[in-house]
């Protein structure tokens, strides 16, 4: 079990600080079992088992087991695996494609798993959207009607549905493909019409399945970059699977690493890259630059006695690869101030053991202090200031 | 016992001892053989349990008194009364009335109701509105020389019941399909029918059909119906089950109800795929009306097998001629239609546009025109002129085969023979000439060490049938010619499956011959063959040869293909001769594909047993052939077709099962 393994290092799982609203989407002890008698296994000893000793023992897959997790309204929640660690089951499981063996799903107050089919059925048309993998388009037809589809079947009359599908594909940049067929555009372009299709019955919360995954490098971040302007323009509620760290980190408000069906960390992006759960997490992002993701809050620390405090100041989401050319050409200490009160200070030691790896000399951990104190006024996006970088 | 792995370990690929199994099993399977063989030369003769021609067993007549029995009840029992009695009439019904409007004199009127012209107007108009301008000439001249050759009539016959049992076909095949595509349950349950449906030879329910639907139009129907629903069930829930999950995913997830599901993407997406089941089902049905004229359905079937009977080359070749260019022609018709259906989607052009209406609507009036004058008028309505072509076809057709059996008799005598004294009679002496519990042994020994315990069981009851059946010998010697088919039909299938599969030049070539081959309706082949061969066993294996080596070629050609390109580019880079190549890395690791080829070639091989018997192949064949035609013989005719039936099962789960020990088996480096 992953959870226990969450020491005091990163943020509690499910609630994060600051979160005071009720959640949108609410996941408590979430199972997916597939198998013969699947249901035979949540609540027994089975369940203690490994994937693989339970593999062996009753030929049953727990794809996911017991995740418990919430999404706060408006915030872009990233789920986080390598292939085979059930991060598409457990969106699945969330809208109910994948009947969950065990566990709740709430969507305000509402009992999603307890929903009627017909119940389900109004959900899956008004508040909920999916964006696939594999777009899931038809080809029988044009772009115009693939993106009206969800109206047409909720039985919004043609005018209105064809009016409201002009405007999200304007939305999503496809004006003037209305008439297209699906296997005439790019791969991009088929994308932006599953976003189309997913925008126009104007959800609440938007599911992302590995979006992008089928789309070249350069595509691909064109995309991300559409999705974070979508994010700002419309503000819609968005849970998006991926195996890409890099996605992971440039999208996510907060990230959940699954593997082998299990929830391993939950925070952050820089908590995520600055205090790793345990050893897979680590290394997992052992080939992130930093420097690129950490915020100052990191790194600084109280100021000694006589230094000088007339540095400049920096807030203290600030990410440290921005904050580095300010502090190498400060020449002293820069403060980190929020709301008038000195946090901490940071100098050019602290950036350059960032950039360059730790001096032998003083190795020394740096997380303790950084786990309670970064603290995110809100939501944070901090992946928003490194765009242009050409990671990938 | 022991050397011989279960199933399950075969499967799980328990690499090493599955392999020494193997090994073991191989040499035991030469052991049983020799052993056969050398018992055979001691006991040769006894037990044989051989019948002669006219001999009954008391289950025959036992059988022939059953079918009287229900012959007797056809008007006071109540199943016949009110139900199959209903069925009948209403195929017969439907037939008539579409004969009544293409075929056949009607309504106090000399001529039907359409005349050629008009038939041939509409046909060429279906062809334009849903195909293309190639396949509407070609339709227009196919129609046309349905009356030059001198057989219009009998063509609309042939199509008629065609027509009449394809939309039958259809209308269950289409619902049923679609219903299996969405439930696993009515799938699981639909496979093994089919299965059987397919695999059953198709003589062998002709006969006990007339008992049902007396003989005539009604029994052709429906026998015609068995044989062509099964592809399109299959065809179109295939096509409801492979769309792409996500795309059914975006769908639900959108909100939609089952039904939506349905209507707006699977049947839309499946669309395509149901054609090429709607043009197999009529292909099938086609094929299986010209068989029916067995059992006195009219149309051109009648034509070639009254000439077969007489031995006219002549006028067997003309109507056959006929019979293909009708295949042709709405194989042409259906499949241009499929692909009319993708471009209109590709090219995203809507149905409805303008220019589209006016030359429907244009189509639609010249057709009418052409319809009310062969309504009206005789020139149009009898086509002029009498079999002017029909009479030189048959002539050329009659002098060119005589040509050939003079000129060719030294050539096909000697390949006769060699078969005959090399291949044939030392196996059918060693099949039907050991005791019959010997064989069986043999046989159950075989299937346990090639295909393991199941199949074994499975031998054993089919063996033990065979002998209660009393027709152990004539099935024994149908076996023999069986597998002698069968093994030429693999000769074949290796050969030129392997070249075609290296060479994209040589596919290009040999496929359409071989789908010509495969459409062509089976009567056809008989007649070149008789002309070659005269009436012999060795005839029916030829015939057999011929109708089955198309599948078996292009199914080892397809295996041949599939073999993984990089491990062929490994063996090429490492040096390989061709023949190394081949023997070394793609013949073995077609293998599955090749075991595929066998037992599809030994189904369809089967099939033609009784088109054997119509042409000098003896056993069963000729017992079902004689039982439609003699009285008193009608029930051994029907042990016969059981007998057909459970030697078909027994050889198809045999191969089966090793076929898929075969494939779970790793390849030998």
């Amino acid at each position: 079990m992953a959870a226990p393994s969450l020491t005091a290092k990163s943020s509690p799982p499910a609630t994060a600080p600051g979160a005071d609203d009720p959640p949108i989407l609410d996941v408590r002890g979430l199972w997916k079992v597939f198998g013969p008698r699947a249901d035979r296994v949540v609540g027994t000893p089975l369940a203690e088992l490994s994937r693989t000793e339970l593999k062996q023992r009753t030929g049953c897959v727990a794809a996911v087991r017991d995740v418990s997790f919430s999404v706060r309204r408006g915030e872009v929640f990233v789920v986080m695996g390598l292939s085979g660690s059930g991060k598409s089951t457990l969106v699945r499981c969330l809208t109910r494609l994948v009947e969950p063996t065990a566990g709740q799903v709430r969507l305000d107050d509402e009992d999603v798993l307890g929903c009627g089919e017909r119940r389900l059925r109004e959900l899956r048309r008004h508040r909920f959207g999916m964006v696939f993998q594999h777009f899931g388009l038809l080809p029988h037809r044009r772009v115009l009607d693939n993106v009206a589809y969800g109206l047409e079947i909720r039985g919004t009359k043609k005018d209105d549905r064809y009016e409201r599908a002009r405007e999200v594909l304007e939305l999503v940049g496809l004006a003037g493909f209305e008439g297209s067929f699906p296997d005439q555009l790019s791969g991009g372009m088929q994308q932006r019409v599953g976003l189309a299709r997913a925008l126009a019955v104007d959800p609440e919360v938007l599911f992302f399945d590995e979006p992008f995954s089928a789309l070249d490098p350069l595509i691909r971040r064109e995309m991300q970059n559409e999705v974070i302007r979508l994010h700002r323009e419309v503000g819609k509620t968005m849970i998006f699977i991926t195996h890409d760290l890099s996605e992971a980190l440039k999208l996510g408000d907060r990230i959940l690493i699954m593997r082998d069906g299990a929830l391993v960390q939950m925070g952050t992006p820089d908590q995520v890259v600055g205090a790793p759960a345990d050893d897979y997490v680590r290394d997992f992002v052992s080939d992130v630059p930093k420097s690129d993701v950490l915020t100052l809050p990191w790194i600084m620390r109280d100021p000694r006695p006589g230094e000088p405090l007339d540095g400049p100041e920096l807030a203290p989401d600030t990410v440290i690869r921005d904050a580095a050319r300010t502090v190498l050409s400060a020449g002293r200490p820069v403060k980190v101030v929020s709301g008038g009160a000195l946090l901490g200070v940071v100098t050019t030691a602290e950036i350059l053991e960032v950039i360059a790896g730790p001096d032998p000399d003083t190795t020394q951990d740096t997380t303790p202090d950084a786990a309670s104190d970064p603290d995110p006024d809100g939501p944070d996006p901090v992946a928003t200031d490194r765009d242009e970088d050409g990671r990938s | 016992m022991a050397a011989v792995p279960t199933t399950a370990t075969a499967a799980t690929g328990a690499a090493a001892p599955g392999r020494a199994g193997w090994l073991r099993g191989r040499y035991l399977t030469v052991i049983v053989l020799a052993a056969w063989v050398a018992l055979w030369a001691l006991l040769r003769g006894r037990d044989t349990l051989a019948l002669g021609g006219a001999e009954l067993t008391p289950l025959h007549t036992r059988l022939s008194e059953g079918m009287d029995a229900i012959d007797a009840g056809r008007n006071s029992n109540p199943l016949f009364l009110y139900f199959i009695n209903y069925i009948r009439l209403f195929i017969d019904e439907s037939v008539t009335f579409v004969q009544a409007l293409i075929s056949r004199p009607s309504f106090g009127r000399p001529v039907p109701v359409i005349g050629w012209l008009g038939v041939t107007g509409i046909a060429t108009a279906v062809a334009l509105l849903y195909g293309n301008r190639r396949t509407a000439l070609l339709t227009a001249a196919g129609f046309a020389s349905f009356g030059l050759l001198g057989l219009w009539e009998e063509s609309m016959d042939t199509l008629a019941l065609t027509l009449t049992a394809v939309v039958l076909a259809l209308a269950v095949g289409i619902p049923l399909g679609v219903w299996a595509g969405l439930s696993d349950r009515v799938n699981r349950f639909l496979t093994p029918v089919l299965d059987f449906m397919q695999t059953m030879p198709t003589f062998v329910y002709l006969a006990p059909l007339t008992l049902f639907f007396l003989i005539g139009p009604a029994s052709g129907t429906v026998a015609t119906m068995i044989y062509a629903t099964p592809p399109v069930i299959r065809i179109t829930a295939h096509g409801i089950r492979e769309i792409p999950v996500s795309t059914l995913e975006a769908s639900t997830s959108l909100g939609s109800t089952r039904a939506q599901a349905l209507r707006k993407v699977r049947l839309p997406l499946a669309k395509r795929t149901i054609i090429v089941g709607a043009n197999q089902t009529i292909m099938a049905a086609l094929s299986m009306v010209t068989i029916a004229a067995l059992i006195d359905a009219p149309g051109l079937g009648k034509t070639v097998l009254k000439a077969l009977q007489t031995l006219d080359v002549g006028t067997a070749f003309n109507a056959g001629l006929a019979i293909v260019i009708m295949a042709i022609v709405l194989d042409r018709v259906t499949s241009a239609a499929g692909r009319r259906v993708e471009a209109e989607r590709r090219s995203g052009r809507a149905r409805g546009t303008r220019a589209r209406r006016i030359e429907a609507g244009l189509v639609l009036a010249a057709t009418a025109v052409l319809v009310y004058l062969s309504h009206v008028y005789v020139w149009a309505a009898e086509f002029p002129g009498g079999a002017g072509l029909g009479s030189y076809v048959k002539q050329g057709a009659g002098a060119a085969s005589q040509w050939a059996q003079d000129t060719l008799v030294t050539y096909t005598d000697a390949l006769k023979n060699l078969i005959t004294y090399g291949l044939l009679n030392p196996f059918q002496s060693l099949l039907a000439g050991s005791p019959w519990w010997l064989v069986a042994l043999v046989v159950v020994a075989l299937a346990l060490l090639l295909a393991g315990a199941r199949a074994a069981i499975v031998a054993g009851v089919s063996l033990v049938l065979l002998v209660l059946l009393g027709l152990w010998h004539d099935s024994m010697v149908t076996l023999a010619t069986t597998l002698v088919a069968t093994l030429i039909v693999m000769v074949l299938g290796v050969v030129a499956g392997v070249w075609m599969g290296r060479s994209a030049r040589v596919d290009q070539v040999l496929r359409p011959v071989l789908d010509a081959g495969q459409t062509m309706p089976a009567f056809v082949y008989l007649v070149p063959i008789l002309g070659l061969f005269g009436a012999t066993r060795f005839t029916a294996i030829i015939a057999a040869v011929a109708f089955a080596a198309p599948v078996s070629i292009k199914l080892v050609a397809e295996a041949v293909r599939g073999v993984s390109p990089t491990a062929v580019e490994a063996a090429t880079a490492g040096g390989s001769s061709t023949w190394q190549l081949i023997a070394k890395v793609q013949l073995p690791m077609a293998r599955a594909g090749i075991t595929l080829a066998a037992s599809q070639g030994l189904i369809y091989v089967l099939s033609m047993v009784v088109i054997g018997g119509l042409v000098g192949a003896g056993a069963l064949g000729y017992d079902v052939v004689a039982g439609f035609s003699q009285y008193q013989l009608r029930g051994k005719g029907l042990a016969a077709g059981l007998a057909i039936v459970v030697l078909g099962i027994m050889l198809d789960r045999i191969m089966r099962a090793a076929a898929q020990r075969a494939a779970a088996r790793p390849a030998p480096h």
